[in-house]
């Protein structure tokens, strides 16, 4: 076995699109909210609670300049998990208390496991689900999503990039075909903020989930898109205090909201830059493994793709033999929340690999914090795990 | 900012330094802790000890908890899933997160001190098929504190669930969920010194099959998805890992009543068991936005009712279910935080002083 070269991280983290590492320049900002800045920012009635609440709202700008949006269009939640729960079932629940006869709820075979929940939940309240199927390039045909549509829908939900393969979906045009069928249009964009330019205002979308920890922002802190003209309208998950216009009650965590302005103002910035740095690195590794393994497969578009994902089929080696013995570098099987199941990602089967080409599969999501010798180590690390592995089983 | 008095603790608590180091430090812990990688794992530990922590404090056990983002999800939660298929029974005074979750619920009376009336609990369950009642442990406007174990007996002999809302109790007061015999129980982060968003569902082990508000990756054993607020519960733990009554509140407490029924306040809830860090005061004729605007003038934090419903100008529900009639508008909530000092009374006092002189005046002149 070869000595991987030396990298500055360890463990090697490439596991971005389960989460990220909170940004010092994030985490700079958030400091003073936990220390002297503690007030409540509903407690609007003292100074110490107008500061939290105009922190608050400086962040809500800093999201909507992100995504596209207007700041009064941004409502704060614990995560794109709760924004996803909120706007689907939300939108549905909504639009029958209003007498609306639509009861078609339509997503994709591939999106994350809250929207497929969420979805499900409501054909248990008599909504009717529609999975729709994706191409073997990840992507969803846009006539796909018309023929579905032949139904009237109250809602399409649509995620712009996907968390196991990174493919970017064509969001302008579907939310079009969606609007074109009088449906709402909801779009998960947990992993597309920060790395593709968003423009919800002019792309005319209805709804969308945003995630702090996936944009080098705190946990537990998400934000939901909600259209104001015109108006869309929800039922919220829960009520109590009535903040966030009543679509979401609870306390608001100031400094985790400032942290996800601040993250959002960053990825602003930074997002030229992170692209072309981290698709070069992407290159970098892609290109070894290649060499060193033939016949190793990236799953998913490689033009219609995130800069800092692979999806790698492996030729000869499970995904957890791989895991296994490169102890030092964090990748995954998929997507996080399932990552301790061992059935296999249904991302993977919805391209059409089989279960036993997903078993030897793995994600690696690059970010901000990849150094070229982290590359590097990845590339030797799984290059000498593969050729110690054992065979996988015969399917 | 200068010389601010923050006497507004059950709106939000200051951070406690433990709590923020221990969350400065788990910030640094990148992984997601449902990943099985070393990342991972680092961040799993977290999660779970910070849930051993709060559960062993306050008689829980860790299996039996769920994360959420604060106390009104938790409160939410526990109506979602243990109300399913039941009929829901609301003490009057309870926070706006149980009014609202149950709004078809039939409501418990409270007597003049905000204690709920159990006699009519009893007859309420006696009549009708199995109940969820929702009984809060401590008001936050008034600091009363509900006679819940005794709550807890009867829901049982009338087979009716109890959930307790403990937001505003927990570290304030003695809480052992265990030995209250709750089904359920409510807490949140920032009430007690942690950080806000996290707070937490505990539920008795006879409480299986938990329907999620919030669907998702199965996170939380399937009862609360989404990835979890690692840094933040880290915060929480620890702040409830240290929080615990603190002796000298009483006693400042009671300066500051002294001072202000002198000055004409009449102290609601003064007849029940209460928190030691909370008086609500109520000053004949003058209007409680007022007394808060004044107060805050004067360089003091406090609040009209519940830090939620602020800005908007009502009269308290809680006030209004103890029959103060016009009173339930011309109160304001004194609550003293953990780090409270001897200064904080000192100032507070001729504030509000100046305040009801201030206030008067006009009055009189009308009278005049």
């Amino acid at each position: 076995m070869t000595n991987p070269p030396a990298s500055p991280n360890r463990p090697v983290y490439l596991d971005n699109q389960a989460t990220t590492r909170c940004d010092p320049r994030v985490l700079e900002v958030m400091l003073p909210f936990f220390s002297e800045q503690y007030g409540n920012p509903h407690s609007v009635e003292h100074a110490m609670g107008r500061y939290a609440e105009a922190a608050v709202e400086t962040a809500r700008a800093q999201v909507a300049e992100l995504i596209g949006a207007d700041a009064k269009e941004i409502v704060f939640t614990s995560g794109a998990t709760e924004s996803n729960n909120i706007a689907i079932k939300g939108a549905a629940r909504f639009a029958r208390r209003m007498g609306s006869e639509r009861r078609r709820v339509i997503t994709v075979a591939t999106e994350h496991k809250c929207v497929l929940e969420s979805v499900r939940d409501l054909g248990e309240e008599g909504f009717d689900p529609v999975l729709l199927p994706v191409r073997s390039d990840g992507l969803l045909d846009p006539d796909t999503l018309r023929d579905a549509l032949r139904e009237p829908a109250v809602l399409v939900s649509i995620m712009a990039v996907n968390n196991e393969t990174g493919v970017v979906q064509d969001i302008p045009e579907l939310a079009a075909i969606a609007k074109q069928a009088g449906a709402l249009f909801h779009t998960d964009i947990a992993q597309a903020v920060g790395k593709i330019p968003l423009d919800l205002t002019g792309w005319k979308i209805d709804l969308a989930s945003v995630s702090g920890h996936k944009i080098y922002g705190p946990k537990g802190v998400g934000a939901l898109f909600v259209r104001r003209r015109p108006r869309v309208r929800l039922a919220p998950l829960f009520s109590g205090g009535g903040q966030e216009r009543g679509l979401r009650s609870g306390t608001l965590p100031a400094p985790l909201i400032v942290g996800l302005g601040e993250a959002c103002r960053l990825a602003q910035a930074d997002m030229e830059g992170d692209a072309k740095r981290i698709g070069d690195l992407r290159e970098r590794l892609l290109r070894r493994l290649q060499d060193a393994l033939p016949g190793i497969v990236v799953n998913g578009s490689m033009s219609a793709r995130i800069a800092g994902n692979l999806n790698l089929t492996f030729p000869a080696a499970t995904a957890a033999d791989l895991m296994q013995r490169s102890p030092e570098l964090c990748v995954s099987t998929g997507s996080a929340c399932s990552s301790a199941a061992v059935e296999p990602s249904y991302v993977l089967r919805a391209l059409g690999l089989s279960d036993e080409a997903a078993a030897r599969t793995l994600r690696i999501a690059i970010g901000r914090f990849t150094s070229p010798a982290d590359v590097d180590f990845a590339a030797a690390a799984l290059i000498a795990a593969h050729a110690g592995a054992p065979a996988p089983a015969e399917a | 900012m200068t010389l601010l008095h923050y006497l507004d603790a059950n709106a939000s608590e200051p951070l406690r330094p433990e709590a923020r180091e221990a969350m400065l430090a788990a910030l640094e812990v990148s992984g997601n802790p449902s990943s099985v990688h070393r990342a991972g794992r680092s961040a799993r530990r977290l999660l779970e000890d910070g849930r051993e922590t709060i559960a062993a404090r306050f008689g829980g056990n860790p299996a039996e908890l769920v994360f959420t983002s604060g106390g009104t999800e938790a409160d939410a939660l526990a109506i979602h899933a243990l109300g399913r298929g039941r009929r829901l029974i609301i003490g009057a005074t309870e926070h706006d997160a149980i009014r609202a979750a149950a709004a078809e619920a039939a409501v418990l009376p409270v007597d003049r001190a905000g204690l709920a009336d159990l006699d009519a609990l009893a007859e309420l369950l006696a009549d009708g098929p199995p109940a969820l009642v929702c009984l809060m442990l401590a008001n936050n406007e008034t600091g009363t504190i509900q006679p819940v174990a005794d709550a807890a007996a009867l829901c049982r002999r009338h087979d009716a669930l109890l959930h307790v809302d403990a937001v505003q109790a927990a570290g304030r007061m003695r809480l052992d969920f265990a030995a209250l015999g709750a089904h359920s129980l409510a807490l949140s982060s920032h009430k007690l010194g942690g950080p806000a968003g996290a707070g937490a569902l505990l539920l008795h082990p006879q409480v299986t099959a938990l329907t999620p508000l919030i669907g998702g990756g199965g996170q939380e054993r399937g009862r609360r998805g989404g990835t979890p607020a690692t840094a933040v519960i880290a915060g929480f733990a620890e702040a409830a890992r240290i929080a615990e009554p603190i002796a000298e509140h009483a006693r400042m407490r009671d300066a500051l009543e002294q001072a202000a029924i002198a000055c004409g306040a009449v102290v609601c809830g003064a007849g029940a068991a209460r928190l030691d860090n909370t008086t609500c005061l109520a000053l004949p004729a003058i209007r409680a936005d007022a007394q808060v605007i004044a107060l805050d003038l004067e360089g003091i934090a406090v609040s009209a009712g519940a830090a939620c419903s602020s800005g908007k100008v009502a009269a308290s529900h809680v006030l209004q279910a103890m029959g103060l009639g016009p009173l339930a508008g011309q109160a304001i909530r004194v609550s003293l935080p953990w780090n409270a000092s001897q200064d904080d009374v000192a100032a507070f006092i001729p504030a509000y002083q100046r305040m009801v002189q201030c206030l008067r005046a006009p009055l009189a002149q009308h009278a005049a």
